[in-house]
């Protein structure tokens, strides 16, 4: 038997999808020197790759997984391991029809050929199954199957002709040794069974077991094992009379979350339809003391019993045929995450990578993009997304991820509105404004774990007030998680003001003699500005992709303080503080200080009435910041004056104790002028949208450009910056693709209904046709919101350079209709108040 | 027209390495799942195949913890079509108690008008092993036993058993009421259908108290034995490996 080598540049541990994946592209961009390990045996060592049911739909509404998706399906084309059967997802509901018109919408975005069908067209593709129940289905043709551990053995086996890989089986990962280097751990060794090995990288591709394998480091990985019922049919004679593995479409039959898929003479029935069964990752049984394999648990009849009827009401020619018995029954474990994105990056720990809770589908594209970003720094397919850096530490929380995991489970084919939210774990982080807030009617959504109002039911009367202006939506979808209410507060905050409560702000201070070295290489911003400035800066990897956009006070020669969304706020505290240059320290703040927006055209009046401090433009102007004493609050108030609303006013920066104090006297001051409270719905969507302001993960990603964007300034700082060389390119070359702004010229659908774009609709030319960009992409609407001030509803989206015209004519596909749309902006120009008079 | 009841034990799957119960009294059966034994399988598929052939019934009994309805639903799935659970902890349970319980419902049974003409068990459960329970329920309601077959039809009143002895194929002929203990390898229990599955989720199993008190022996603790040394021989590994497998081969009298 092999013993381990004793060094190696990289230790992959596992061999499943994702490792092999993994070993395979690290080789292929020119890793050496790569040992791969498993606990179990080769080809199938026991984790969930050998028991998946195998098989790809490609559409998905998220472009990322989308894309990796495809990428995936390329590579298993490539290996010949992919067999294509088509598939369809059937509708029994007229709610699950319309779910299907809107996956149109996204096949339609991301370029894929799909189609709904009637049940007759059911019937022909898939002759045994039973269509009275069905009102309809989407069919993709290019769905398939694949083998996923013949995929494997294929990519170990290439990097092994490379010379690149050691593969040892049947070695049992005992530990992770680290050691602190410069205040921070890395990675040093791999201890197993069989010997250890001294490592320079290190990267967990465990799927169920990551979380085990993680807490040998110190990372907790925060993903459950959960489970997946399937069993499997036959022989039915039906599908005993074709040949080869499979020979019709896949059915998902989408309202009773199960899906029915060929294999062979044998039909498989999968289930999420069942009670969310989680197990301990430390509970997974040992292969010794399994009967089939640690993640083919035994199956619990009683849990599947709906979903058995269901299966047998659809295809009961084919699941009750003379001889067909159930011969294999599992409860399945794959891996459930928190919010349903994968684990991947570099860990805590320096040098110690993850690459877990991945899919099948997923794979080989997931794969390729972990080994570019090891290797080359960024992935060509940005999934920042799932970094493992983004979790905040009630994420890590082996409850918190229990309740969430649970809770989503039953969500997998589930029809889930773009602005769902949670009912477990809430209430996490909550402010010192919340029992005001509450007592407002405010109704709250969750950023990650922080209570936010969306809008306050305590201005329902300006609903009244502004009448049609708040563009009411009629359809019950559009106005799902929406509230006119979000609208009203809009025209109250730009006729009068609003005070706004941004407490899910990641903050961060960089100090130090090497601080200004730090933020100058990190953003593509001038930073070297007097003390007292705001900017606003992108902050870009090397490939010059969108990193992060967010904005840098300078409160002294050595201290800069960093403000970014809660959402990406860790991911952005690790991409400086990887970045610190010497004698830089970053210190989060996020828990000391709380923010609260005031803007609007009174808010100088109801600041100023507050303050001794100079707040006229002269005295306090855009871009600047000061700290200033607000009457009736303990504690000095940090004023930034800056504006994502596209109004006068101010960030106020408070510390924590004193933010409640802060919040009740700006509404006290202002509530003569009309200054209310004012949700994130506005904050997020309709304020922003009226003014272009792009957000980060929906405009901005690594795979977008400054250029692309529309963001560039005339000049580029003489510093060198991550992405410079990239950027000056780019500022070269012609875009591919242009960010514009749209708007809705005609609401009115088929029915009569007015219908409301949420976002993630393809646009196409009026009569239908597809555009592509210069990147190979079909433009989509990235964000769409009431623009109240304007009476229109924007949409924004990357359009090809030849269709980025002014008044260009176009078309938004939603729910199987077009609307008429018009280019309005080819750049930032903003449709409401382009000269920023309003920002005075 | 013979009404066969078939007596099975849940019992945990021994398919991986067994792990013992905290407390010792028993199999820890999480992660392995539960089963009945082999030989109780075998006894249900005759069970199944006498009733269809006689135009009889197939009634499946068992003594354990409402768990064991699991057990009982998937003999249902497979053919049986009414099931009995005497609910009771089996591990306090000895092998005389469980007789006097079967034999218990047998006569309960017959008394309401539902006699039983073929009562079969497994030679041996998979777990405690006693090999009694067949003789003791036969003893208890005067029957003639059988031991150890692995077939049995019936015709005539009569049943007919086959199992092998240590001569060779054995055959014994039993007049009816009598009892079988069977032992795997004479019949291929068949998996449950989708129907048969649907169908026995929708049987009212019937619950019913035991009839007395354990009294016979019982089982104090289970222990592990220690492992046993492998005797694994690695004869190579590749293609390196080869030679030494045709001899192996050669001298198992498996190729010539």
């Amino acid at each position: 038997m092999a013993e381990v080598p004793a060094t190696a540049k990289c230790v992959v541990i596992g061999a499943g999808i994702v490792g092999n994946g993994l070993v395979w592209h690290l080789a292929r961009l020119g890793w050496r020197d790569i040992v791969q390990l498993d606990k179990g045996p080769l080809p199938n060592p026991g984790g969930s790759t050998g028991h998946a049911s195998n098989f790809i739909f490609p559409v998905d509404h998220s472009r990322e997984i989308t894309d990796i998706t495809a990428d995936s399906m390329r590579q298993y084309k490539e290996m010949g391991v992919f067999t294509e059967s088509g598939g369809i997802e059937v509708a029994r509901t007229e709610e699950r029809m319309e779910e299907l018109r809107r996956r149109m919408s996204s096949a339609k975005a991301w370029g894929i050929d799909s189609k709904l069908i009637t049940p007759d067209e059911i019937q022909e593709l898939v002759p045994f199954c039973e269509t009275d129940q069905l009102i309809g289905g989407f069919y993709t043709p290019s769905v398939g199957v694949v083998d996923s551990l013949r995929a494997g053995t294929i990519m170990r086996e290439k990097a092994q002709e490379l010379g690149a890989l050691t593969v040892v089986p049947n070695v049992e990962v005992i530990g992770l040794d680290t050691t602190e280097e410069g205040g921070r751990r890395r990675i040093t060794k791999v201890r197993t069974d069989k010997g250890d090995i001294e490592a320079e990288y290190v990267l967990i591709a465990c799927g169920v077991w990551s979380p085990k394998i993680g807490d040998m480091a110190g990372v907790r990985i925060p993903l459950y094992p959960a489970v997946h019922q399937m069993i499997s049919v036959g022989p039915c004679p039906q599908l005993a009379e074709k040949e080869g593995e499979i020979s019709f479409p896949i059915v998902r039959d989408m309202d009773t979350l199960c899906y029915e898929r060929q294999h062979g003479a044998d039909m498989e029935v999968g289930s999420y339809a069942h009670r969310a069964i989680l197990w301990e990752p430390e509970d997974i049984p040992s292969i010794e003391a399994s009967r089939l394999s640690p993640t083919e648990l035994p199956f619990t009849e009683d849990d599947f019993d709906t979903q058995l009827e269901q299966a047998f009401e659809l295809m009961p020619e084919l699941l009750g045929a003379e001889g067909a018995e159930i011969r294999y029954a599992i409860n399945g474990l794959l891996s459930l995450t928190v919010d349903g994105s994968q684990i991947l990056g570099e860990s805590e720990v320096a040098g110690l990578w993850v690459a877990a809770a991945v899919w099948i589908k997923e794979g080989p594209g997931i794969a390729r993009a972990v080994a570019e970003w090891m290797v080359e720094g960024q992935s060509e397919i940005d999934v920042s997304h799932s970094d493992i850096a983004r979790f905040h530490p009630h994420q890590r929380e082996r409850e918190h991820v229990h309740a969430r995991t649970s809770e989503a489970f039953i969500k997998t084919y589930g029809i889930v509105h773009p602005a769902e939210q949670y009912e477990s774990r809430r209430g996490l982080r909550t402010t010192p404004m919340y029992d005001a807030q509450a007592a407002a009617g405010a109704v709250f959504y969750e950023t990650v774990g922080w209570e936010r109002p969306w809008w306050y039911e305590s201005n329902a009367g300006l609903v009244e007030k502004y009448g049609d202006a708040v563009m009411p939506r009629e359809a019950e979808w559009d106005s799902r998680w929406w509230s006119p209410i979000i609208n009203a507060e809009h025209l109250a905050m730009r006729e009068n003001g609003g005070v706004i409560d941004l407490s899910a702000f990641q903050i961060f201070d960089i100090t130090g003699p090497g601080a200004l070295d730090s933020v100058q290489y990190t953003c593509v911003a001038q930073c070297n500005v007097p003390v007292g400035k705001v900017i606003y800066t992108p902050v870009l990897n090397a490939a010059g992709g969108f990193v992060s956009d967010l904005t840098v006070m300078r409160l002294g020669e050595d201290h800069f303080r960093v403000v970014t969304g809660g959402a990406h706020g860790m991911v952005d505290n690790k991409w400086f503080s990887d970045r610190l240059a010497d004698g830089a320290e970053l210190t989060d703040i996020t828990n000391d200080l709380l923010t609260i927006g005031l803007w609007g055209p009174r808010a100088r009046d109801v600041l100023g009435a507050l303050t001794d401090a100079d707040v006229s433009d002269a005295g306090f102007g855009f871009l600047s910041c000061r700290e200033i004493n607000v009457k009736g609050v303990s504690a000095p108030v940090l004023a930034s004056r800056i504006s994502y609303v596209g109004d006068l006013g101010w960030e106020l920066y408070v510390p924590t104790a004193a933010a409640a104090e802060l919040w009740d006297v700006l509404l006290a001051e202002g509530a003569a002028s009309g200054v209310v409270p004012v949700g994130i719905g506005v904050y997020g969507t309709t304020g922003r949208i009226e003014k272009g302001y792009r957000a980060f993960a929906a405009e901005l990603d690594a795979e977008r450009s400054i250029i692309e964007a529309g963001m560039a300034r005339p000049k580029v700082k003489l510093a060198d910056f991550e992405g410079k060389a990239a950027y000056l390119a780019q500022r070269e070359a012609e875009p591919e693709t242009v960010l514009c702004t749209l708007t809705v010229d005609d609401h009115t659908s088929a029915s009569g209904v007015k219908r409301y774009m949420l976002g993630g609709e393809p646009i196409l030319t009026t009569d239908g046709g597809l555009l592509t960009d210069g990147h190979g992409h079909h433009p989509y609407v990235t964000s769409a919101g009431s623009a109240p001030s304007l009476g229109k509803h924007i949409l924004l989206a990357y359009l090809p350079p030849a269709e980025a015209v002014l008044g260009n004519k176009l078309a938004v596909s939603y729910m199987e209709e077009l609307y008429p749309v018009t280019v309005e902006s080819i750049d930032a120009t903003p449709l409401l108040d382009p000269a920023n008079e309003r920002l005075r | 027209m013979t009404d066969v009841l078939v007596c099975v034990k849940r019992v945990p799957s021994s398919a991986g390495k067994v792990t013992l119960t905290e407390d010792g009294q028993g199999v820890d059966g999480r992660t392995t799942g539960f089963t009945v034994s082999a030989h109780e399988e075998c006894a249900v598929e005759l069970a199944v195949q006498v009733a269809a052939a006689t135009g009889g019934s197939a009634t499946v009994l068992s003594l354990g913890t409402p768990d064991a309805v699991e057990q009982l639903r998937n003999a249902l799935g497979v053919g049986c079509t009414a099931a009995v659970l005497v609910d009771g902890e089996p591990s306090s349970y000895g092998p005389a108690d469980v007789a006097r319980e079967i034999a218990a419902v047998v006569e309960a049974h017959e008394a309401e008008g539902r006699a039983y003409g073929l009562i079969l068990l497994g030679n041996d459960a998979a777990d405690s092993g006693d090999f009694q329970v067949g003789i003791r329920v036969a003893y208890a309601l005067g029957r003639p036993v059988v031991n150890g077959v692995s077939k049995v039809t019936v015709a005539d009143d009569e049943v007919t058993a086959q199992g092998s002895g240590p001569d060779g194929p054995e055959t014994f002929r039993l007049p009816l009421p009598a009892v079988a203990t069977i032992l795997e390898g004479g019949v291929e229990p068949r998996y449950p259908t989708v129907p048969g599955r649907m169908k026995a989720k929708k049987v009212v199993i019937e619950e019913r108290p035991p009839v007395a008190d354990p009294a016979g022996s019982r089982r104090i603790k289970m222990f592990l034995p220690p492992p046993t040394p492998s005797n694994v021989v690695v004869l190579g590994e590749g293609p390196a490996a080869a030679g030494a497998v045709v001899d192996l081969f050669e001298k198992l009298g498996v190729s010539k």
